[in-house]
């Protein structure tokens, strides 16, 4: 691991402990619903109970007449100020109060407006709502069948198909499906699942109508652009992005489920607008888990193509993508199917073809990009479900056939068959890092023992290759606006530092990691240099943190701007040493004479001279900005190997074992990616085994509260076993390629493998996620292998 | 996810709780509130009164008297967790309140609630079946003593009285030979059944079962004991096949619904494994 | 509205106030004291970010009504470093990098705290089961019960040394 610094300084590769902590750990960190205004009013949600029904009518008259409900707001109050729909990031729009339809389950229906949180519950119970429910449609494929209702005429559609995106050369692929010796082909869903972060959304609207200033505090990752949308979507109204100050307090976990704007963050706004007091509105678990972003929801079908050896030669995948009531996806503008098309993962394919069509239902909008860099999870999970399916076709070890098939370390920079430049990559070595830690051939002769005594025990192995930190301007924009990030460095005459930047932690740590990546530049201890984000009054302007972009595209902002304030610094030692800045040497924390290393000025003295001794003609201060362009995008990547033993008679599994290997370039710090890693691992157990929103036929959730949404505790969750090899990106100024996301989306395929494995000599090919003991049961049953009563 | 308004008592004894409660009518218990206050949060339920009887004195106790183990109706999941009585003579109860829920739920959570609530999703009245408990209920004219198997009468309803206040559990005391096992299917940790099986058995000097009571979870709409399983273990010994018949007889009589938790089918299943495995766990146990 | 007059201590402050018989304890704690250490995640007593000590045993106090307290002891994570000095889990979650967005972390060391009283040197085993209310959506709890096991490391060491 690269470490060149003192522990004192921390720079890159020292597991610092963090610097945020001491306010979590003692009750101190402030969190929105810890944000608390004078003269406060608290704003709750009437939802509707049908997946799609007429309103008739609002009856607010009972609800008004308690005392301490002060306003409810409907959708038809908010048309009068044109502010009952808004845009999607996906060009799509969305209601933010229905004036006449409800399109899904738990849909925001008018809002109530009171004095105390209970007053406004209260208020919400009693509200009676007159619906006339209509036949909802709940499954993809049916809505895109002809008898279908047309559930967004005011899309001016004639169905409900929303889009279709290909990558790849279809002909191509074609013919060399045609002339394959071996096809293997599945079809598989990735569940609709939900981030289901710890805190929920929120926000306090606080409106200012003497000056017509707005403060918006909010659970946000994306602070800038929440800013630069609001003043797109309600300029008409009087805000103006100047008078518009969104602040993004600590975050109780975002996973991609705190970028969209929801509905009730906008009736706050207005209600704190209309009535000129600070509002609040704070989310409760089954409004979240019912009505914001989901995740995922992809049906997929799978094909790949090999020669009867199983060298992998073409790959072609046709996916329907199942958007709710409307595309409210939270990813670039240009990529409506995200990047899935990372989908010919760690393999050297000669063609690939990857087709999507999405699709309206009466379910809720989404989706977002569950600690997933925009549909890299789907896409992993189905390429490296296929490679095992590849590998039972052919009759080869699944881990033997990968080993065949990956690119090799000497093709690396790589361009894949769908577009894509991977920047570098060691996939062997991680493979082979994880089958010695975990013991692999050991494994599998006693997994032929057990087979022989009828037991079941299975191993899974996920060789997975990420796509992270949108993103390249000439690609990536969300709204137009570009998908840089940005750091500005403010080092003081004593030589402590205050950095601040567009991205926003939600436990990622970046206080402890921005402030080492700038230790390393610039030799300051980390301990002296405080991070702050998530003000947009004076934080730079950024798009946020997820899809893992934080390290590639803030810590690389972080670098340059250090970068920038060193090559000053070279400046003001020449100048206090008086030589030229060419005999100048750097070691972290000073400038030196080459030859004669007594001669130094540390960066302390030298920033204390740019306050106090500049050089004529320089510009005092010691401050630099750098908005980051990333040339390219990140590949991180990684080898999993899961392996499970499973209880025939009730076809409970259990994970015996889980190695992790992750590769993500540079280490900033080693104790942070570990628990990023342990983290994603856990959230990718979750959908693999446990998490999915189940809906009925009329198109109501039925488990929309954690007492059936099921997020594993510390008893699902196994030991993880992680561990590392290290490819630093070329492109990247410190090498580093963002870790968060990996293991999240390495996880679900790994796991899945592994049951799948389990059951393969009973004629078991392929089973969805969440794989649960009831799913095994049954494939048991329809093998024989246990009956029914 | 805030409860209606109620007016709400605390009554420091029995008498002043069971005159209170003549006098609402309407009135809802609390003792742990680990099933009241979730119903009251959602709306599901808004009484008008609650009665708080958690601060009444001396009705909560782990005893062995006159023929009976007695629980006190107030007595804490996690009093049973940490009794050694509990431990050392009557690990059904063991089993059963280590699987209830989570450690800080357990804390509150009592015996009595979990019983009154009449719910087939909690674990106590399955294992209360297979003890063939008593359930003591006092009310304005003093106590009755309902046999378990009068007390659960339907979805959500138990024998209780309007006027009644579950306040103690008897259980016959453990006999020489005899054993208990408490499984619980669960999705994951702290959650309801799936299935669940409840096995109290006792042998005798022949090794046959002498007594046996087999209790199910959350497979019928209200709390059921498995009595044609019962019938053919009774008075045998238990061979492999007789404990497979057992196990077939209880699958098959249970009645539960498909939901998320499984389809009838998968339940049933469960049931004759669960059944299987709690017997043979009994068996071990009835030394 | 009626409502009911209580005596709670808190963090070894005695508070004599009226509140609706309706409010739960987690609000009482949060928005009448202004201790918003203790969170609020699920509302269905499932994850555990509320839980609280009351009487020297955790709860989830968005399943307690306020009034159910009255008379008794509550200590929340504001009153868990005495001294100025952090208390053994606190310096514990720091040190085995135990939490992340922090959300759940009160609520987490607050049931801790509850499980090493009564089992002061738990299996990791035991640990994961005495955890098993407290949802976290960022740790993989691994690094948690490494916390746990360096705070029941660090109160018998002591333990052992007499004062």
């Amino acid at each position: 691991m690269f470490c060149n610094t003192s522990k004192e300084i921390s720079g890159l590769g020292h597991g610092m402990k963090r610097k945020e902590d001491a306010r979590f750990l003692q009750g101190k960190g402030n969190y929105i619903d810890d944000i608390k205004l004078p003269g406060m009013l608290y704003m709750d949600i009437v939802r509707s109970p049908y997946a799609y029904a007429k309103i008739v009518n609002i009856d607010a008259s009972k609800a008004l007449a308690i005392p301490g409900v002060l306003a409810v707001i409907t959708g038809r109050d908010l048309e009068k100020y044109k502010l009952h729909w808004m845009p999607t990031l996906m060009s799509d729009t969305q209601m933010v109060l229905p004036t006449d339809t409800v399109m899904y389950y738990a849909q925001e229906v008018c809002v109530v407006i009171a004095t105390e949180r209970y007053i406004a519950a209260d208020g919400v119970a009693a509200v009676e709502v007159e619906y006339e429910p209509m036949k909802a449609v709940v499954d993809p494929f049916k809505a895109l069948e002809k008898s279908a209702p047309v559930l967004r005429p005011d899309k001016g559609k004639t169905d409900n198909h929303i889009w279709h995106w290909e990558a790849g050369d279809r002909a191509a692929t074609d013919k060399a499906f045609e002339k394959a010796d071996v096809v293997v082909k599945e079809q598989m869903y990735i569940p609709r699942i939900h981030v289901a972060s710890i805190e929920t959304c929120g926000c306090v609207a606080d409106f200012q109508p003497v000056g017509g200033q707005l403060t918006l505090y909010m659970t946000t990752q994306a602070p800038h652009a929440i800013r630069t949308v609001l003043a797109l979507v309600a300029g008409h109204v009087g805000l103006s992005e100047e008078r518009i100050r969104v602040i993004s307090p600590d975050i109780g976990g975002g996973f991609g489920g705190k970028v969209p704007v929801y509905p009730g963050y906008v009736c706050a706004v207005a209600a704190s607008v209309l009535i000129g007091k600070p509002v609040k509105w704070i989310e409760d678990r089954m409004e979240n888990l019912q009505a914001d972003s989901f995740a995922r929801d992809y049906h997929i079908t799978c094909e790949l193509a090999a020669t009867k050896e199983g060298r992998i030669q073409a790959l072609r995948f046709k996916t329907i993508a199942d958007h709710g009531y409307a595309d409210a996806q939270a990813a670039p503008s240009k990529f409506p199917a995200g990047l899935f098309s990372i989908c010919t993962g760690s393999y050297d394919f000669n063609t690939a073809f990857t087709e999507m069509d999405a699709v309206y239902t009466n379910k809720a909008p989404g989706g977002v990009a569950y600690r997933c860099s925009f549909r890299v999870t789907e896409a992993v999970h189905a390429i490296e479900r296929m490679v095992d399916r590849l590998a039972l076709e052919v009759g080869k070890d699944p881990a033997k056939l990968r080993m065949e098939n990956f690119i090799k370390k000497d093709q690396f920079p790589y361009k894949s068959a769908l577009g894509w430049e991977y920047d570098s990559g060691d996939y062997h070595t991680a493979l082979k890092k994880a089958m010695d830690t975990i013991g692999y051939n050991k494994l599998r002769k006693e997994q032929a023992e057990k087979r022989k005594r009828g037991e079941l025990m299975g191993i899974g192995i996920s060789s997975f290759t990420e796509i992270v930190g949108a993103g390249p301007s000439r690609q990536f924009d969300i709204l137009g606006i570009k998908m840089f990030d940005s750091a500005e460095i403010r080092v003081h005459p004593t030589g402590k530092a205050i950095a601040r930047f567009g991205t926003k932690s939600q436990g990622q740590g970046h206080e402890t990691t921005y402030a080492q990546i700038i230790a390393q530049e610039l030799g300051i201890p980390a301990a002296h240099i405080e991070v702050e984000e998530g003000d947009t009054d004076t934080a730079p302007y950024g798009l946020g943190t997820y899809a893992s972009r934080s390290t590639p595209v803030g810590g690389a902002a972080a670098a340059m701007a250090a970068r920038k304030l060193r090559d000053k610094a070279r400046k003001i030692a020449a100048y206090l040493l008086e030589v030229s800045e060419e005999d100048l040497e750097w070691e972290p924390g000073k400038f030196f004479v080459k030859g004669a290393p007594e001669k130094a000025k540390t960066i302390q003295e030298i920033v204390f001279a740019a306050y106090t001794n500049h050089p004529p003609g320089m510009e005092a201060g010691f401050e630099a900005t750098h908005y980051y362009d990333p040339p390219n995008l990140t590949f991180p990547f990684g080898s999993y190997i899961c392996v499970v033993d499973i209880d025939k008679e009730t076809g409970e599994i259990k994970i015996r074992r889980f190695v992790a290997i992750d590769d993500c370039g540079n280490i900033i710090n080693p104790m942070i990616v570990q628990g990023q890693v342990h983290g994603g691992l856990t959230q990718g157990l979750a959908p693999a085994m446990y998490e999915e929103f189940i809906y009925d036929d009329d198109g109501n959730l039925l488990n929309g509260s954690f007492m059936d949404y099921l997020v594993p505790t510390a008893v699902e969750s196994p030991h993880w076993e992680t561990g590392h090899t290290i490819t630093p990106s070329p492109h990247h100024p410190i090498g580093a390629k963002g870790v968060g996301e990996s293991p999240t989306v390495g996880a679900p395929p790994a796991i899945a493998n592994a049951i799948v494995d389990a059951l393969s000599h009973l004629g078991v090919t392929h089973m969805d996620i969440p794989i649960t003991p009831q799913k095994v049961w049954k494939v048991l049953k329809e093998k024989g292998v246990v009956k029914a009563v | 996810m805030i409860p209606q308004s109620f007016q709400y008592e605390a009554p420091a004894t029995l008498a002043k709780a069971l005159s209170l409660l003549q006098q609402y009518g309407d009135a809802k218990i609390l003792s742990g509130g680990h099933s009241l206050i979730p119903m009251l949060k959602l709306r599901l339920a808004t009484p008008e009164h609650i009665i708080d009887i958690s601060g009444i004195k001396g009705l909560s106790y782990i005893k062995e008297q006159g023929g009976y183990l007695k629980i006190g109706a107030l007595t804490k999941e996690s009093d049973l967790e940490e009794s050694r009585t509990i431990r050392t003579r009557y690990p059904i109860l063991m089993d059963a309140a280590k699987m209830i829920a989570d450690p800080s739920v357990r804390n509150l959570a009592t015996i009595g609630g979990n019983l009154a609530h009449g719910d087939a999703a909690n674990d106590h009245p399955a294992v209360m079946l297979a003890l063939r408990a008593e359930i003591i209920a006092t009310g304005p004219n003093g106590k009755r003593n309902i046999p378990v198997d009068e007390f659960f009468l339907g979805f959500f309803t138990t024998a209780l009285q309007p006027d009644e206040i579950l306040t103690e559990i008897h259980i016959p005391v453990k006999k020489a030979k005899t054993g208990g096992a408490y499984l619980k299917l669960e999705r994951k940790v702290g959650d309801y059944a799936t299935a669940g099986v409840a096995v109290q058995l006792t042998k005798d000097d022949q090794g046959h079962i002498a007594q046996i009571g087999i209790g199910l979870t959350n497979v019928s709409a209200a709390p059921m004991r498995a009595s044609n399983a019962e019938a053919v273990l009774k008075g045998k010994s238990p061979t492999d096949e007789l404990i497979a018949k057992a196990a077939l007889a209880a699958a098959r009589e249970c009645d539960p619904n498909a939901d998320l938790r499984g389809t009838v089918e998968y339940k049933r299943a469960m049931v004759k494994t669960l059944t299987e495995r709690a017997v043979r766990l009994a068996l071990k146990r009835a030394k | 509205m009626s409502t009911k007059k209580i005596t709670v201590t808190v963090n070894g402050t005695s508070h004599s106030v009226e509140v609706e018989p309706r409010l739960l304890l987690v609000h009482f704690i949060r928005e009448n004291l202004n201790l918003t250490g203790t969170h609020i995640g699920c509302d269905t007593s499932n994850c555990g970010a509320c839980t609280v000590l009351l009487n020297g045993r955790s709860v989830k106090s968005c399943t307690v009504f306020a009034v159910q307290a009255n008379g008794k002891n509550i200590k929340t994570i504001e009153g868990m470093a005495e001294g100025g000095a952090l208390h053994p889990l606190q310096e514990g979650f720091k040190e085995e990098h135990g939490l992340q967005c922090g959300f759940c972390t009160p609520g987490m060391i607050m049931r801790c705290a509850d499980l090493l009283e009564r089992n002061p040197n738990p299996t990791e085993e035991e640990i994961r089961w005495g955890i098993s209310g407290n949802l976290c959506r960022c740790t993989g709890y691994n690094n948690i019960v490494k916390a746990v096991q360096y705070a029941a490391k660090k109160m018998q060491e002591a333990e052992a040394v007499p004062a």
